[in-house]
């Protein structure tokens, strides 16, 4: 996800030692399997750790006091009677940590209390520690701050337009953090091939990510000058870098543990102003500090859904082919950086990886307002322009009179090649999937067909797994992983992913289980500690499974190939006859061959000492010869596709999703249990999207900080989900397999949307799909305007002169056939993994 | 410290009693977690909205952050840590863990003593009758359909129809 272009010369990652003989599926006997989660009776139970449950001895609490301003200079502060009161222990304020941070190394602009002047109410302010939390609030409110309001930009128009100081001092422009600008071919000349062009306007709403558990720490300064937090986080190993420069503090003395996360949803994918104030004052007041956020908080640490106005103009041919599309984003920043020059590409640079789109323009902004920073909520820049482009082809259809199941398979990417903007495609069954969901729902028989008030849409979707390039540009491992092997038969997996319930712990113990032939509760895991676990960038990006599998079934493949080698001199057979599986290695052929698992491990400890054995992953080399390449490439894109059955009332404007069938290619399954509960999810949060929730601001202020007043779906408004995984095994997957956790989300708004239109005849072009919206819809109708709602114009950004990097050659004469792609091989520097 | 002073409070949680002082207007919710450090009841917004902070008090569910300790002296309070029977979990933790109804497991406890009083009073709801009883707890990883599975299948084996899982690996 670096922006930086790559260095020349990179060094060439060796490729994994390929196994002894490949593990064939028809032996696996937990990969593939519905198993319980290995921390599930410990949540069902109650006695998962959560951060907030973390007490230690003469623990101190934390407090923030944040703004009341969207946009003003700090005068002063006076703490002297904060400091007065019995209790308090510590009271910093932003000159107490001057020291700026951000996740994007071209984004270092956030302090962790506002230094200078606050940007958006919510902006903390100063920090407290006393000896409960009661007094370190009542010390907050006794801090006098003066403040002088500045303009206030609430809205892109606002920022570009309004006169007056500007949020941030870098960036693009005035109030302008970033522009992004390319051309891939001849937009023009697609235009003019194109028997039919279309131009449409969309609108998504912010929403935020809602995780149940509120963000809560607890940080630790031990007389041997060394710091530990644990936190409710995502990303352990971005928090330590983070928190090393914004504490400036080698990281050698830093230890970040994630504690069991209640939920991220991207989220907590970054460090947060509450965690560096509670290693400060923990510094400062000799005690552990805990801090813990309330709901209204959290609702100002966002870093969610970015509002996005996108219009889009497409040619096509008379039967759907895509001639040529000009994408335009214009994306509601907020106040900081946070991911937000990652976000602005992820809303053009994916658009080219469903259909097959031969000449691509695409133009973006990111722009700075006086809200809480936007930043990656689960499909990170990718639902916004999904749902304007899954709708606008449906409008496309419908206006040619083509069937728009037969357009979508037609105009859909192929498996094995590569886009006009150079992402690489591999496995992929967007086809199979479109067939899958058209066929269990009916789709072709009763689309258009169905009483009115009643409508059927259809939407398709990719994306990443894993961010092909880190955060922060180096070539090392994305991911690693280090088993200890026990002479009594246990496993230790040490491994830096962190669970944040998508259930990354069970899977790793899965895949380790598996490759070396023991039971699941065999293997002792640790996980998510900068101290002690190897690498593991974060659970964002749907990368876990891909990164840290990979590393791990490396890992364990070594000790497997040191077992079968001591145990076929040991039975006299060649290794090639050994099979592992049940606590026992034995040839393959006669079960009566065996030797039990910790024998096996006794007599390779005795050859070679004490066993361990390390795996990394780092990702193929899959970037592109031009600037800004780096953010959209995956080692593999999951592919789904999603119809939505709906009712809709037109005398009250209510949307009932009645009934979602889904596919997702997850390439494989390694538990489909929790395949489907990714699935399931996704669908859920897609539509409290489509429907009803909104992060919207009055006057400077969160309208819902709550979660009575945040709409987000309840039992009572989720639909029947039908869910067909589409097992492809991926060449390059830990076994073959994919994400689950972010991709089934994308397809779903917009066959919401579609949906809508079968019902009632209106289109709805802005989320969230609210009853006055299909109202107002149908009242245009009535009044012979155009049966729809959404944006009707964009803002005045001149965009810089577009980037025009040579495109491939197979697409130099439109699209491809599918013999025009070179061997993926050719522009992949290491096609690695340790697939099948 | 401006907290006011502290009271004794007697409570009987999971069938023990317990004598702790807190302060007077300190909600169940935290002397639950703070004092009695029974931190399987979570916290998710201290308003009533979420469901996470339901206990069991006299056997109804109640949401723990809008009572105050003091006035659930004398009741019989039960917490996600009370329905194991020694190292037996209760079906619904079983069925919980079984099904994957527990992605993140926060809301997790919440929604067990929430499902545990209706199979109390309907050992045999519908899908629609545990929606229902659902409906004031917010999970936002599952999208409900594991949970409702995992609520059915615990109260087939609490009616001895549906045999317990079988350990798979």
């Amino acid at each position: 996800m670096a922006i930086e272009t790559p260095p020349a010369t990179t060094p060439t990652i060796a490729p994994p030692e390929a196994p002894a003989r490949p593990l064939p599926f028809d032996e696996l006997r937990i990969v593939g399997h519905p198993l319980p989660k290995v921390d599930g009776l410990a949540k069902t139970l109650g006695q998962t750790k959560y951060a907030d449950d973390l007490k230690l001895p003469r623990m101190a609490y934390g407090k923030l006091l944040r703004s009341p301003h969207q946009h003003a200079r700090i005068l002063s502060i006076d703490v002297s009677e904060a400091v007065a009161l019995p209790g308090v222990l510590a009271i910093i304020t932003g000159k107490d940590l001057p020291h700026k941070y951000g996740i994007m190394p071209v984004s270092q602009d956030e302090p962790a209390l506002a230094i200078g002047k606050v940007r958006y109410v919510g902006e903390p302010v100063a920090a407290v520690a006393a000896i409960d939390e009661e007094t370190a609030a009542e010390a907050c409110r006794r801090i006098k701050v003066h403040y002088e309001p500045l303009p206030a930009y609430m809205t892109i128009e606002e920022a570009l337009t309004k006169e007056g100081e500007p949020i941030q001092d870098y960036g693009d422009g005035r109030n302008i953090h970033k522009f992004v600008s390319y051309e891939f071919g001849d937009v023009e000349e697609g235009f003019r091939e194109a028997d039919y062009i279309r131009e449409d306007l969309f609108f998504y709403q912010g929403n935020t990510h809602l995780p149940i558990e509120q963000h809560a720490c607890v940080a630790y300064y031990a007389p041997d000058g060394k710091l530990t937090l644990w936190s409710s986080t995502q990303t352990p190993h971005y928090v330590h870098r983070e928190l090393a420069a914004a504490l400036d503090m080698p990281r050698s003395r830093i230890r970040v543990i994630a504690t069991p996360v209640g939920g991220g949803f991207g989220g907590k994918s970054e460090l947060f102003n509450h965690e560096v104030a509670a290693c400060k004052l923990a510094m400062l007041c000799g005690r552990p500090v805990k801090i813990a956020l309330t709901r209204e908080e959290v609702f100002y640490c966002h870093r969610g859904r970015h509002p996005v106005l996108m219009k889009v103009k497409t040619g096509v041919k008379r039967d759907g082919t895509i001639t040529a599309m000009h994408f335009q984003s214009y994306v509601d920043g907020g106040a900081y950086g946070s991911y937000g020059v990652a976000s602005v590409y992820y809303t053009v640079t994916l658009n080219t990886i469903v259909q097959q789109i031969p000449r691509y323009k695409c133009e973006a902004v990111r722009v700075w307002t006086n809200k809480p920073p936007c930043g990656p909520k689960r499909g990170h820049g990718l639902p916004q322009p999904r749902y304007a482009l899954e709708i606008h082809f449906d409008k496309i259809a419908h206006d040619l009179g083509l069937d728009v199941v037969d357009m979508k398979l037609r105009q859909a990417v192929r498996p094995f090649s590569r886009t006009v903007n150079y992402r690489r495609i591999t496995s992929c069954a967007l086809r199979e999937c479109i067939e899958k969901v058209v066929e269990a729902s009916g789709f072709r028989e009763r689309h258009g067909k169905l009483p009115y008030g009643r409508g059927l849409g259809l939407a398709a979707s990719a994306y990443m797994c894993g961010a092909g390039t880190a955060i922060y540009w180096n070539p090392m491992p994305h991911s690693s992983a280090m088993i200890k092997l026990d002479r009594g038969g246990g496993v230790a997996l040490l491994q830096g992913a962190t669970d944040i319930g998508q259930g990354s712990d069970s899977v790793m113990c899965y895949l380790a289980a598996e490759v070396l032939g023991v039971r699941v509760e065999d293997i002792q895991l640790l996980a998510a500690d900068t101290d002690f676990t190897p690498i593991d960038l974060g659970s964002y990006s749907s990368r876990v499974t891909f990164m840290m599998g990979n590393a791990v079934v490396e890992a364990a493949r070594k000790l497997r190939k040191i077992l079968f080698e001591v145990v076929a001199e040991r039975l006299g057979v060649p290794p090639e006859r050994l099979t592992a599986a049940n606590r026992r290695i034995f040839v393959r052929d006669d079960l009566t061959q065996f030797v039990p698992f910790d024998e096996a491990v006794q007599l390779a400890e005795a050859r070679y000492g004490q066993l361990v054995a390390a795996g990394s992953y780092t990702p193929p080399k899959i970037y592109a010869p031009y600037k800004g390449s780096t953010v959209g490439p995956s080692p593999a894109y999951s592919y789904a596709a999603c119809v939505a059955e709906v009712t809709c009332d037109p005398e009250t404007g209510a949307v009932h999703v009645d009934k979602i069938w889904i596919a997702h290619d997850v390439g494989r399954a390694v538990n489909p249990l929790l395949v489907e509960g990714q699935v399931e999810g996704s669908v859920y949060m897609a539509i409290g999207e489509v429907l009803m929730e909104e992060q919207d601001f009055r006057r400077g202020l969160h309208k819902r900080p709550s979660l009575l007043d945040y709409k987000s779906p309840t039992a009572q408004e989720m639909p029947e989900i039908v869910t067909f995984l589409i097992e492809n095994p991926d060449p390059e997957g830990p076994m073959g397999a994919k994400e689950a956790g972010q991709g089934p989300l994308l397809p779903v708004p917009p066959a919401v949307a579609n949906a809508v239109f079968d019902a009632i005849g209106v289109r709805i072009d802005e989320t969230p799909i609210t009853p006055d919206k299909v109202l107002r819809a149908l009242d245009n109708a009535r009044a012979g305007k155009p049966a729809r709602v959404g944006p009707e114009r964009v803002p005045p950004v001149q965009f810089p002169p577009p980037i025009k990097p040579e495109v491939p050659p197979e697409w130099r004469h439109g699209i491809p056939r599918p013999e025009d792609y070179p061997d993926p091989a050719s522009y992949t520097q290491y096609v690695g993994g340790s697939g099948l | 410290m401006v907290a006011g002073s502290k009271v004794p409070l007697r409570l009987r949680v999971n069938g023990e009693e317990y004598e702790v002082l807190a302060p007077v207007h300190h909600t169940l919710l935290e002397v639950l977690r703070e004092e009695l450090d029974l931190t399987g009841t979570k916290h998710g917004c201290e308003l009533g909205e979420c469901g996470a902070c339901a206990v069991l008090i006299d056997g109804q569910p109640q949401i723990s952050c809008l009572i105050l300790a003091v006035e659930a002296q004398g009741h019989e309070i039960t917490t996600i840590e009370g329905l194991a029977q020694g190292s037996q979990p209760h079906p619904l933790q079983a069925t919980f863990a079984a099904l994957g109804a527990a992605q993140c497991g926060y809301c997790t406890p919440g929604f067990i003593i929430t499902a545990k009083a209706l199979l109390d009073h309907n050992p045999r709801p519908t899908r629609d009758e545990i929606r229902e009883a659902i409906s004031g707890n917010l999970c936002r990883c599952t999208g409900y359909v594991k949970i409702i599975d995992a609520i059915e299948q615990a109260a087939a084996r609490l009616r001895g129809e549906a045999p317990a899982p079988v350990e798979v690996s």
